[in-house]
C-alpha cells in the first residue's frame, strides 16, 4: 500500500499539489485522472521521488519514502516499475537488453537465470521471440507493452503507468489495460495509473482518485464515478458526446 | 549571480558523479564503450588537424626567417616548442570541445527529455555516476594519448612541409626539434589535456543533464556546452602556464 499524506508541492510560488491524502491499495488497479495541467503527473512524480514535496509525507507500506536518504531510497526504488508516458526505453538497447537492465544493476543473477526472466516478460506481455529488436523498430503499441516487461522484471512491489495509452489506438489501448490489470493481480502489486481516459477508467479503474486545481476532488471506483453528482466530474467524464449519450441510456434505464 | 549558481550546481553534480559505481562491470563495460565514442572516434580528425596544422606553422616559421643571424634548425625547433607547449594540448583540445562536447551533451540531453534519465533514477540507478562516470574517465585516460598522437604527426606534417617544399633537410629539421628540448613540457602538456578532457566532459554533461524541453533545447544546451567548455579550456590554460611554468 501507499499512502499519501498532506502532500503539497508547488513550482516558483505556483501551488500546484494542495493537502493530497490517499491510499493506494495494494493488489488494485488505482487511477489518478483529472484534466491536464490538474497535477496528476507532478503527484506521480512526488509519489517516487522524482519531485521532492513541500510538505507532507510519502509512504511505501508504512516506510515513510520522504524522510529517507539516497540510498534508502534506492533501496524503496528497487521494488518500483514504472512505465513513463514517452516509454523511456534505452534506445541504444535492444528489447532484450533494455529488460535485463535492472537485472544486471540489482542482482546477482547468472546469465542464464537473467536470459530466461526476459523471455517470461517477453512472453508475459505477448511479445515472445521480440529479444533482438531495438525500441525504434517496434511499434507504439509493442513499445508500451516492452516498458511493461521491463517495468515488471525485477518483480516489483509497486507499479507506476504515465498515461499508458497516450498515442495508442482504441483497441491497443484496451490490450494494455487488460495487461496491467492482469499482471496486477498475478503479481500482487499496487499499481498506479495515470490517465485521462475514459476508456481506461471504465475498463481497469478499481479505485479512483480525480484531481482538480492540484486537489483531491473525489475518490471512488468505476461504478459510482458514472453515477456521481459531482459536477467538475460530471464535466470531465461526460466531456464527449459519445459519453453524453451513454449517460441518457443510463438515465433513462433508470427512470 | 546566474554563474555562480550553475558553478553551485556544477559542483554538486561532480559529488554526484564520483561515487562508488554500483557494478564495476558494468562501469568497466561503459568505459570501453566511451573510450571509442570518446577517444578513438577522434583519431581521424586530430591526425588531420594536427598534419596540416604541423605543416603549416614549419612553414611560416621558414617564410619568416630571413634574418641570416638564425640557425637553420630554428625552424624545427619551433615546431616543436609550439606544438608541444600550446598546439597540441590547447588547440586540439578546443577541436575536442566542439566535437567530443556536443556529442556528450546531446547525448544526455537526449536521455533527459526522453525520461530515459528518469527511468534510471526510478530504478535506483545513480544517473550521474552511472552516465557521466565512464565518459569523464575515458577522456582523462585517451585524451593524452590524442595529444601525443597529435605532437607526433604534428611535428610529422611539418617535416613533410619542409621537405617538400625544400626549405630545410631531415638532418637539420630533427636537429631543430631535439634542441633544447625540455621533458618538462611534456609533463606540462600532458597535466594541462588531462585538466582539458575533465573539463570537457563534465561541463558537456552538466549542460546535456539539466536541459529541460524539447529538441530545440538540446540543441542549444549542446552550443552552451560547447562554448562553455572552450571558456573553461582558455581560463585553465592561463592559470595552469601560471603555475606550471612560471611558478
Amino acid at each position: 500500500m501507499i499512502e499519501v499524506k498532506h502532500v503539497m508541492k508547488s513550482f516558483n510560488g505556483q501551488q500546484v499539489l494542495s493537502d493530497i491524502n490517499y491510499q493506494f491499495e495494494t493488489g488494485k488497479v488505482n487511477l489518478i485522472i483529472g484534466q491536464s495541467g490538474q497535477g496528476k503527473s507532478v503527484l506521480a512524480k512526488c509519489i517516487v521521488g522524482l519531485y521532492e514535496v513541500d510538505e507532507g509525507q510519502i509512504l511505501f507500506d508504512g516506510r515513510n519514502f520522504t524522510s529517507m536518504e539516497r540510498f534508502e531510497r534506492s533501496q524503496i526504488r528497487e521494488e518500483i516499475g514504472m512505465l513513463f508516458q514517452g516509454v523511456a526505453l534505452f534506445d541504444s538497447l535492444t528489447v532484450e537488453q533494455n529488460i535485463m537492465f535492472p537485472l544486471t544493476m540489482f542482482t546477482n543473477m547468472t546469465k542464464a537465470e537473467m536470459q530466461k526472466r526476459v523471455d517470461f516478460c517477453l512472453d508475459r506481455v505477448n511479445l515472445t521471440g521480440r529479444n533482438k529488436l531495438f525500441p525504434a523498430e517496434c511499434s507504439g503499441g509493442m513499445q508500451k507493452r516492452i516498458g511493461i516487461a521491463r517495468a515488471i522484471s525485477m518483480n516489483p512491489k509497486y507499479l507506476f503507468c504515465d498515461e499508458p495509452n497516450s498515442g495508442l489506438d482504441p483497441k491497443t489501448s484496451i490490450v494494455i489495460d487488460g495487461l496491467i490489470k492482469d499482471i496486477t493481480a498475478e503479481f500482487n502489486m499496487t499499481t498506479v495509473v495515470i490517465t485521462h481516459d475514459m476508456n481506461s477508467v471504465i475498463e481497469i479503474g478499481q479505485n479512483i482518485l480525480f484531481i482538480h486545481q492540484g486537489k483531491k476532488w473525489w475518490s471512488g471506483d468505476k461504478d459510482s464515478i458514472l453515477t456521481t453528482d459531482n459536477p467538475e466530474i460530471l464535466s470531465f467524464v461526460y466531456a464527449s458526446e459519445f459519453m453524453k449519450e451513454i449517460r441518457s441510456i443510463m438515465q433513462e434505464k433508470r427512470t | 549571480m546566474k554563474l555562480l549558481q550553475n558553478i553551485g550546481k556544477y559542483t554538486l553534480m561532480l559529488t554526484m558523479v564520483f561515487t562508488r559505481p554500483k557494478k564495476w562491470k558494468i562501469f568497466f563495460s561503459r568505459l570501453i564503450n566511451e573510450l571509442e565514442n570518446i577517444g578513438i572516434s577522434s583519431l581521424p580528425i586530430v591526425a588531420l588537424m594536427s598534419t596540416f596544422i604541423g605543416g603549416v606553422i614549419a612553414l611560416q616559421t621558414a617564410s619568416s626567417m630571413s634574418n641570416p643571424l638564425l640557425p637553420k634548425y630554428t625552424v624545427g625547433y619551433i615546431t616543436q616548442s609550439s606544438t608541444i607547449l600550446e598546439f597540441s594540448p590547447t588547440i586540439i583540445s578546443l577541436i575536442l570541445a566542439g566535437k567530443v562536447g556536443s556529442n556528450v551533451a546531446s547525448e544526455i540531453g537526449t536521455m533527459r527529455v526522453t525520461e530515459q534519465i528518469d527511468a534510471l533514477e526510478i530504478m535506483g540507478v545513480n544517473s550521474l555516476n552511472h552516465l557521466v562516470l565512464p565518459k569523464i574517465i575515458a577522456a582523462i585516460l585517451f585524451f593524452p594519448v590524442l595529444i601525443i598522437f597529435s605532437m607526433t604527426l604534428s611535428m610529422l606534417g611539418g617535416w613533410m612541409a619542409l621537405i617538400i617544399t625544400d626549405l630545410t633537410t631531415t638532418e637539420t629539421y630533427v636537429l631543430g626539434l631535439r634542441a633544447f628540448f625540455n621533458p618538462f613540457h611534456i609533463t606540462y602538456a600532458l597535466t594541462k589535456t588531462v585538466v582539458f578532457g575533465f573539463l570537457i566532459v563534465s561541463v558537456s554533461s552538466f549542460y546535456g543533464y539539466y536541459v529541460k524541453g524539447g529538441s530545440i533545447n538540446v540543441g542549444q544546451a549542446s552550443t552552451q556546452a560547447v562554448v562553455s567548455s572552450s571558456i573553461a579550456i582558455l581560463v585553465a590554460n592561463l592559470i595552469l602556464t601560471q603555475l606550471l611554468l612560471l611558478s
